[in-house]
């Protein structure tokens, strides 16, 4: 087990694994303004984003996820982050999680996204950088109002 | 199988024909299991590949030099090679196409469109790869036709009694099965399912990707209308299929793509057709490929069909006991004829996790739904992760599997 463990440590983090098996954001939030749905055909993962917006901001995010830990973690972690951003911040960390996922390196990075730095190991693992892009790829469906996207 | 064959097969010494199975994984041993997604290839198929491009190579069909007669030789020699694998009446009922999924969609585009008429149905089962179900659908759509599908069992049989059914009222056209399924391995009672498709009055077409690298292949004794198959999953290059079809049946269907190489004559007001295999064969073929392949299956023929099988049910054997034993692990398919391909899901483990945490072991299998969303949907799981065995595969390598998934699983716990 410990060899397992130790040759993916730096994709499965514990703060990764916690978010994968535990996460506090897989529900439908209350009033929800829009939604829409990523699909993974490579794996068949599909992650369902929900948002509320109120005035400028997205309020509350939420999802529901059926997929490997690291979509559910990314999914996670992303509704934690855009909780209070502006669409406008919420494409800009788009962007800039795209290029920490593929990369490993995010400079600019907004300062609400420092919580998932940890995801950017995947960058060593190019088949499942998408598991960590799905669920943003699915959000900028849903601030664009579209219901359903296969990146 | 014999004795003779049981004693020739060298599992080590068939090994050591791969290059790439002494490849280092991140510092360990190449386990390859994804030989169903695309097999390695042997020097005798990387050598003649490289021969030809070194000293014997022009366009085929076409010029009047030396090259390109000798290469012509060469490339058409694949078409013997390929109809004496399969046991093709002649040279000319093998048409190559790109891939498999090239010759479903010929075949639905030519005998779909140009022979089946609109009202008439088309048989597939629950165990198709996509390959074997988009194409009928675009037809389906485009031609007023029927689509019916055909039940498995839970043990992943094809449930024969449903497909009588099917056929009762005389609509079927065209049944279209895997012969070996990617996912589950079951192999398909293909003479069984012909002979009842015949008596409907329905053609026959076996998808042969999976079963052509694992056993003997008579498309004669099955009596298959269309066979098809892919170059490289039996250890050939990728870029090359095979559809074996009827004379008969290839003659009375239309061209599927029009270009060079296809035509007799060609005028602005009217152009007539090559014959058969050729109008099927528009452009430039696959040269090389072609004779990368001719070299795969004057390779697995010398090694012999029957010892492959034989080594292979031994692992399928080995395998199924192994993975059997793993708390947590549901093997998905449990058909009484079945070869080297294991889908599983592990326990509170999602497949790709899975396959990510095997493959830094340096252990290759695939993850995902395998071309085969609708069966993964009927097995009632997402996705699942695939080891498949292949000529050179040990019962040493499928022990690190299990060994490992051990592993995994408690990783996951």
């Amino acid at each position: 087990m410990s060899e397992i463990l130790d040759d993916v440590r730096d994709l499965y983090s514990a703060e990764i694994r916690q978010h994968g098996r535990s996460p506090t954001h897989a529900r439908r939030p209350d009033a929800i303004t829009a939604q829409a749905r990523g699909d993974n055909p490579m794996c068949g993962d599909r992650v369902t984003i929900f948002i509320r917006q109120t005035h400028d901001t997205v309020a509350a995010a939420g999802f529901e996820a059926r997929g490997c830990e690291i979509t559910t973690a990314s999914a996670d972690l992303m509704c934690e982050a855009v909780e209070g951003q502006t669409p406008d911040q919420i494409r800009a960390m788009a962007h800039q999680v795209e290029t920490m996922a593929r990369t490993g390196r995010c400079e600019a990075c907004e300062p609400a996204l420092q919580p998932l730095k940890s995801l950017s190991a995947v960058h060593e693992y190019p088949s499942r950088i998408r598991c960590v892009t799905l669920p943003w790829t699915a959000l900028m469906a849903a601030l664009d109002g579209k219901q359903e996207i296969s990146p | 199988m014999n004795a003779i064959s049981k004693l020739a097969f060298d599992v080590e010494a068939i090994r050591a024909q791969f290059p790439i199975l002494g490849e280092k994984i991140r510092g360990k041993n190449l386990v390859f299991l994804d030989s169903a997604a695309s097999a390695q290839k042997p020097r005798a198929v990387i050598d003649a590949m490289v021969h030809a491009m070194e000293h014997q190579y022009a366009n085929v069909h076409r010029g009047l030099h030396w090259m390109s007669e000798r290469t012509t030789d060469a490339f058409e020699s694949c078409r013997d090679a390929v109809a004496n694998l399969i046991n093709a009446p002649t040279r000319e009922e093998i048409v190559f196409t790109k891939n498999a999924t090239e010759a479903f969609n010929l075949v639905a585009h030519s005998y779909g469109r140009g022979v089946l008429k609109p009202g008439q149905a088309i048989v597939i089962s629950e165990l198709e790869h996509h390959a074997n179900i988009i194409p009928w659908q675009m037809l389906r759509d485009s031609s007023a036709m029927e689509l019916r599908i055909c039940p498995i069992t839970d043990a992943g049989e094809l449930d024969m009694a449903a497909l009588e059914r099917l056929l009762a009222d005389g609509k079927v056209g065209l049944v279209a099965m895997a012969h070996m399924s990617n996912v589950l391995g079951t192999v398909l009672p293909v003479a069984r399912i012909a002979a009842l498709a015949h008596a409907h009055g329905a053609k026959v077409l076996f998808d042969g990707s999976q079963a052509v690298v694992h056993r003997p292949v008579d498309v004669q004794a099955i009596d298959a209308d269309f066979y098809i198959w892919t170059g490289h999953k039996l250890y050939g290059p990728s870029g090359i299929g095979v559809l074996y079809a009827k004379r008969e049946i290839l003659d009375s269907m239309p061209p599927f793509m029009g270009g060079g190489d296809m035509i007799a004559s060609v005028s602005f007001e009217r152009s007539t057709w090559a014959e058969t295999p050729h109008k099927f064969e528009a452009g430039t073929p696959m040269i090389l490929e072609g004779i990368g392949l001719k070299a795969a299956i004057d390779w697995v023929s010398a090694i012999g069909m029957d010892a492959i099988a034989a080594h292979e049910a031994r692992l399928t054997e080995h395998a199924i006991a192994r993975l059997s034993a793993i708390p947590g692990l549901r093997l998905l398919g449990a058909a009484q004829d079945r070869g080297g391909v294991f889908s599983f899901t592990l326990k509170g483990a999602h497949a790709h996790d899975v396959a990510t945490l095997l493959d830094r072991q340096g252990i290759a299998v695939r993850a995902g739904n395998h071309c085969a969303e609708p069966l993964m949907r009927r097995l009632g799981v997402d996705s699942s992760a695939r080891a498949s065995c292949g000529i050179y595969t040990t019962e040493a390598e499928i022990d690190v599997l299990a060994d490992s998934l051990d592993r995994v699983r408690e990783f996951f716990v």
